[in-house]
């Protein structure tokens, strides 16, 4: 029988860092975790570092370098099962509004020697670059669904982590609609569950950082809330492209929305 | 791999690199030059990638940036949405006062909690006690990482009620929040706080007693100063060396440097070079308007102002960390439920300054709005750009004095001293690998 400890990797692309602390945010879990596996390589909270391979890896951030679009190659090989956490590492991220812009401008409004900085046109899930086995959505992701992915997958199982939209979260939450009650403006028909729907039990439309469900209908949404909200055509654009921007969804909505600036 | 080692006696150079600094939010690197006995060059290089935050906030709505700038950093969110509000408030001509201040305050007073507990005990510590991360040091120390974890989580309870969760709260907007806690829910907080701050006054003792190397530099410490408060939402910037400006003259004083080396921006004080922000400035400076609880503890450990010893700062964030218990427990009791969460807030055509003391230090934003709230121009200096030229004298200084140690006690000490300033490299890049060359 084999009685060795499965080694987690933690690894971070361009992010916040908030989605691995979430990991050091389980304050009740934390040290029982690590005594269910060994802790290998998770810089934020370790100088030890173990070699690979990795039975589970943890990847946080989006792909913005040519170096960064290596070293995920090198991790896919060392990793047995990749996860990504986190709408940088599965959409992109906030960064990806540089995906609708001119990066150049971007360097040059930020940096006065443009020229020393080396960064790709865009910024792209980790899906893009190499096969993933789960991703893990929100931004920030939920710290009590990362345990169950773990547990799901440090004893092979499927990880129960719903696809269906906010609005189910509150429903059972007993929170009352508030678009239809109010006429706020609210993104939870099209976002995926996850977070306990926060933001409608403060007052709050949903501003989807756990980006689309399975099968949503931004048309039929985005159309309402023009139509019955008299929300204006670039509120409905901002709107789609924050943190989860460039998720494919959001992305064609938003270019239906704004054509001209699309890139 | 992170940590890696050269002797190359042959070619009469001796390396010892760090390629990826461990235990510090985000990707950074270290390199030391050293020619006999001189230190011929420190670079902190920051390779995390940037993300352009200033370029994609223009086009943006005023009301959307304390959200957007939020994800600079998820361990202080609440310092980029608190000096983006109070950014915009400003623009538009307006001040938060009374019980919406109140919660702003006592929200803050949450994150302080939570990223010093994280930092004291699972970043820091462990250097002192000499283990590789704190889930080592739990082997032998079980009761104080406990204890630290559960420091955290108070601070993070106080985040989730006030702000919906812990990281990247919902709840603040321009203009206060989208809800008010009622009267009730912060009462329920206060055991939790209590036993939080019975915790922290023991952990100012513990880390009173590690020791530290001998090491002094003549700083120049800068945070807010509060005529009536230990600041934290606003105030005059100030310094130990006269420094002493409105928030709105921050470009006047200060100005940013790109290096070749780095993916983050050194900030300087004009004229007179690197500066020293974050827990141990503000000890400093502001330690007459600490509560008298958190002054007893310093006392009793004999932590005073002016500490010159960067090693120390993690005193300077436990008393911090008392300090903020304290004051969130003073702040409940008098909390009446405002009547609106919110002020409305109309945009007009103006800049707006704001400057909080973020974890870190103190966090500038400046935003220049059109009339109908579109940001035409942003500017955002975090702590950790502010701090970044003067850790890289420190470890001139300090490598300069331990040339004698070993190379690993030499390569660990100065990750430990990079440390003391608790660098948040996510937020710096617009910010660091252990790199020593002896030639």
């Amino acid at each position: 029988m084999k009685t060795k400890k499965p080694k987690l990797a933690v690894w971070k692309f361009a992010s916040c860092d908030g989605c691995q602390l979430s990991l050091l945010d389980c304050e009740d879990e934390l040290l029982a975790l690590a005594g269910e596996v060994e802790i290998a390589y998770f810089l934020e909270a370790s100088r030890a570092v173990v070699q690979g391979p990795y039975d589970v890896s943890l990847v946080e951030g989006s792909i913005t370098t040519p170096h960064d679009a290596e070293l995920i190659q090198k991790i896919r090989r060392q990793s047995r099962y990749l996860i990504t956490i986190g709408a940088c590492a599965t959409a992109g991220g906030i960064q990806a509004l540089r995906n609708f812009q001119n990066v150049q401008e971007f360097l040059q409004i930020v940096y006065a020697r443009p020229e020393y900085i080396e960064t790709l046109e865009t910024s792209t899930p980790i899906a893009e670059h190499v096969p993933v086995d789960f991703e893990l959505r929100g931004c920030p992701i939920n710290k009590h669904q990362l345990l169950e992915v773990l547990t799901a997958f440090l004893h092979k199982r499927r990880p129960n982590v719903p696809t269906y939209s906010v609005c189910v979260e509150c429903k059972r939450r007993g929170t009352v609609c508030v678009m239809v009650a109010h006429g706020t403006p609210c993104l939870g028909p099209l976002t995926q569950a996850g977070c306990g729907a926060i933001c409608p039990a403060y007052n709050r439309g949903c501003y989807a950082c756990f980006g689309p469900k399975e099968t949503p209908n931004p048309a039929s949404l985005m159309g309402w809330w023009k139509a019955k909200l008299s929300v204006p055509e670039r509120d409905v654009t901002r709107a789609l492209r924050t943190f989860n921007a460039y998720a494919p969804e959001f992305r064609e909505e938003g270019e239906r929305h704004a054509p001209t600036e699309a890139g | 791999m992170p940590q890696r080692k050269r002797d190359d006696r042959k070619a009469q150079v001796k390396r010892i690199r760090v390629d990826a600094l461990a235990r510090v939010e985000g990707e950074g690197a270290l390199y030391v030059r050293v020619k006999g006995d001189r230190v011929e060059d420190v670079r902190l290089r920051i390779y995390e990638p940037p993300r352009f935050f200033e370029a994609f906030l223009r086009g943006r709505s005023f009301v959307e940036a304390p959200d957007i700038t939020a994800r600079i950093c998820g361990i202080c969110p609440v310092a980029y949405q608190m000096s983006a509000a109070t950014a915009m408030e400003d623009a538009c001509g307006v001040r938060v006062e009374g019980p919406l201040r109140l919660l702003r305050r006592l929200l803050y007073c949450g994150e302080w909690i939570e990223s010093h507990a994280l930092h004291v005990f699972l970043l820091h510590a462990p250097d002192f006690l000499g283990y590789e991360s704190a889930i080592e040091m739990a082997h032998d120390h079980p009761e104080w990482v406990q204890k630290g974890l559960q420091l955290k989580k108070v601070g993070n309870e106080l985040l989730t009620l006030l702000g919906g969760r812990e990281i990247h709260p919902i709840n603040p907007r321009v203009g206060g929040f989208y809800r008010a806690p009622t009267r009730q829910e912060l009462l329920e907080m206060k055991e939790r706080l209590e036993w939080a701050r019975e915790a922290a006054y023991e952990t100012v003792r513990w880390v009173a007693q590690f020791e530290f190397p001998d090491f002094e530099q003549d700083y120049e410490f800068v945070a807010l100063r509060h005529p009536d408060e230990y600041a934290i939402l606003d105030g005059r910037i100030v310094s130990n060396k006269g420094l002493d400006i409105a928030i709105s003259e921050y470009d006047e004083h200060f100005e940013e440097e790109q290096v070749p080396h780095s993916n983050a921006l050194h900030s300087r004080i004009k004229g007179r070079g690197a500066y020293f922000v974050g827990p141990l400035a503000r000890f400093n400076l502001n330690f007459d308007k600490l509560s008298p609880l958190a002054q007893q503890a310093a006392r009793e450990v004999g932590f005073l102002p002016e500490c010159r010893n960067p090693f120390q700062s993690i005193v300077a964030r436990a008393v911090e960390i008392l300090y903020a218990c304290d004051e969130a427990l003073l702040l409940i009791e008098p909390y009446e439920e405002p009547e609106e969460p919110f002020i409305a807030i109309e945009s007009r055509a103006a800049t707006g300054y704001g400057c909080t003391e973020a974890p870190r230090g103190i966090l500038y934003h400046r935003y220049t709005l059109d009339a109908d709230g579109t940001i035409r121009d942003a500017k955002i200096v975090p702590p950790t750009s502010q701090n970044q030229a003067r850790i890289e004298q420190d470890l001139r200084e300090f490598v300069a004095r331990h040339l004698e140690l070993p190379e690993e006690e030499l390569q660990w000490k100065c990750e430990q001293a990079v440390r003391n300033y608790d660098p948040c490299i996510s937020c710096a890049t617009h910010f660091l690998c252990l790199e020593i060359e002896r030639v």
